[in-house]
């Protein structure tokens, strides 16, 4: 107890402030977080580290609280008590696409860093997703797979330190989602980000992530390698979980 | 069924379509048949005396009197005086609309002090204000300008308020975790997110500045279109009378012209206003 409140003290300190620095040997790190909507205590006394080029998987049905901790990792809302060492900018994928209607494929990759990344940059990285000679066109004309794609190319052209995915691929039909995983997978093993995939699907679990978490009610019930978890799960909820899923 | 198609000219002209011109076309042809119709209609009961000169003047009369008024200039200094009217009183009023609907759109604070005053003056018909004007302006330019000011103001500041107000949270998300800074924000999101919005405020704007406009310029004038008005009638001369509605039609027509200008250049993005624009 004494700790939590040692802890509590961190949260004090603004998310641009040392606590979310630049150059970290772990992609992102966290200690005794918890989260509160008012009295309601969403997350509590997490911890989690991810190194850079490591793919973790957060497994947990909704409401469970996952988002909620990418959305804390992320610096969009700050922690109640804990400490989180990030990346001053992790990298996010949503579950919607959220490239802005007015602004061109290369204008939503570049969007902030027109500077550095230019256009040519933007180019490599919609080329890089599948999507090279469409750089001046608009985001309502493309498919919903292809509107994700380029938020993976938004989220992949600044080489960000930590990748965050809220659910990335919920809303793709099953074969653009197949689609999906393999490109997610070939460009985290060549940008080498440390990667929080926030899922309730165990199959992206399996196929994407080195470890896996499962969180139900706020905490982390099971942690460690994917297939040692979901071979020989020892938590009766990921019992469930892994139960609950036909054999691929 | 040969007969039906072979004795009228409507039903074989969509078969045409087939072979070369395409319905679009074709539909943009047909829907200038009626106005044709009623124009021939027109000047043929006003020539047969049909209908008085007095009354209704033939089109034929109204485009002479049109051109004897080029020719001597007077129409290009009333057409002149009216439009500088009309866009000193839209600029005026559409700045202070859109710098309102801004400043509340952004601010709460701003919105708790400003908005409900704003809505118990936007309450009163703008027409309702034009003997106080007077008192206050007189009849002269600023009185005019001031009317049409106020007509322009509303709109503007209603649908860019409510364009700001409409912007997704989920952009504005994205704009933080991005780490973009304030000017790129208004510039990169909100102004082009609340686009369609004010655009559709400009197109009302326009509407009511001629309304104004027509309005303000029946108040003692010597130079405008609303003077020829009613110099006219002075004289019972219909066919300026019918010239001046007419002038203020075509300005109006150009002025929706150019808010469907203006939304094709801004919004090309938004599938709804592409119109075979593809970028």
């Amino acid at each position: 107890m004494n700790a939590s409140v040692a802890l509590s003290r961190d949260a004090d300190i603004p998310a641009s402030s040392e606590n979310r620095i630049g150059d970290f040997p772990l992609a992102v790190s966290v200690r005794g977080l918890q989260r509160r909507y008012g009295a309601r205590v969403v997350i509590d006394a997490l911890d989690l580290d991810i190194q850079k080029g490591e793919f973790v998987a957060l497994l947990g049905e909704s409401g469970c609280g996952k988002t909620t901790l990418l959305r804390a990792l992320a610096g969009l809302d700050g922690p109640d008590a804990g400490q989180i060492r990030a990346p001053e900018r992790p990298s996010v994928v949503f579950q919607e696409h959220r490239l802005l209607p007015w602004a061109t494929l290369w204008e939503n990759v570049a969007l902030g860093h027109e500077a550095t990344v230019g256009r040519a940059g933007a180019a490599h990285a919609l080329a890089e997703v599948g999507l090279s000679g469409r750089e001046d066109d608009w985001p309502r004309n493309l498919s919903g797979g292809q509107a994700q794609r380029v938020a993976l190319a938004r989220a992949l052209v600044r080489d960000p330190a930590l990748l965050l995915l809220d659910e990335p691929f919920a809303a793709l039909d099953a074969l653009t989602r197949i689609k999906m995983h393999r490109l997610v997978k070939e460009l985290v093993a060549r940008h080498q980000p440390g990667v929080l995939i926030v899922t309730h699907d165990i199959g992206v679990a399996r196929l994407l992530a080195h470890r896996l978490m499962v969180m139900q009610g706020g905490e982390v019930v099971e942690a460690g390698l994917t297939d040692q978890v979901l071979d020989d799960p020892q938590h009766p909820y990921t019992q469930t979980l892994v139960s609950s899923v036909l054999p691929v | 069924m040969a007969d039906l198609t072979s004795s009228r000219i409507d039903h074989a002209a969509p078969a045409r379509t087939h072979s070369g011109v395409s319905k679009a076309v074709l539909y943009k042809w047909l829907s200038w048949i009626i106005p044709a119709l009623v124009v021939v209609l027109w000047e043929v009961a006003a020539r047969t005396g049909v209908i008085a000169s007095q009354v209704l003047p033939a089109p034929s009369s109204v485009l002479g009197t049109a051109l004897d008024l080029a020719r001597n200039g007077e129409l290009a200094v009333h057409l002149g005086v009216s439009l500088l009217r009309a866009v000193a009183g839209f600029v005026i009023g559409g700045s202070i609309g859109l710098a309102l609907g801004i400043l509340v759109g952004f601010s709460p604070l701003a919105q708790a002090l400003l908005d409900r005053s704003i809505q118990m003056v936007r309450a009163v018909p703008f027409l309702a204000m034009l003997p106080l004007v007077i008192v206050w302006f007189g009849v002269g330019e600023v009185a005019k300008i001031f009317l049409v000011s106020l007509a322009v103001l509303f709109p503007i500041y209603i649908n860019t308020m409510l364009g700001i107000r409409q912007i997704d949270p989920k952009l504005m998300e994205l704009a933080k975790v991005i780490g973009l800074n304030w000017t790129a924000v208004v510039r990169r999101i909100i102004l082009p997110g609340a686009m369609p919005s004010i655009l559709t405020g400009v197109r009302y704007a326009l509407a009511h500045a001629w309304l104004a406009l027509v309005i303000a310029e029946t108040l003692a004038t010597t130079k405008g279109i609303g003077f020829l008005a009613m110099d006219a009638r002075e004289f019972l001369q219909t066919n300026v009378i019918l010239l001046t509605i007419i002038i203020y039609a075509i300005i109006g027509v150009v002025a929706d012209a150019l808010v469907r200008f203006l939304e094709v250049r801004f919004l090309s993005w938004h599938a709804n206003y592409a119109q075979g624009v593809h970028k």
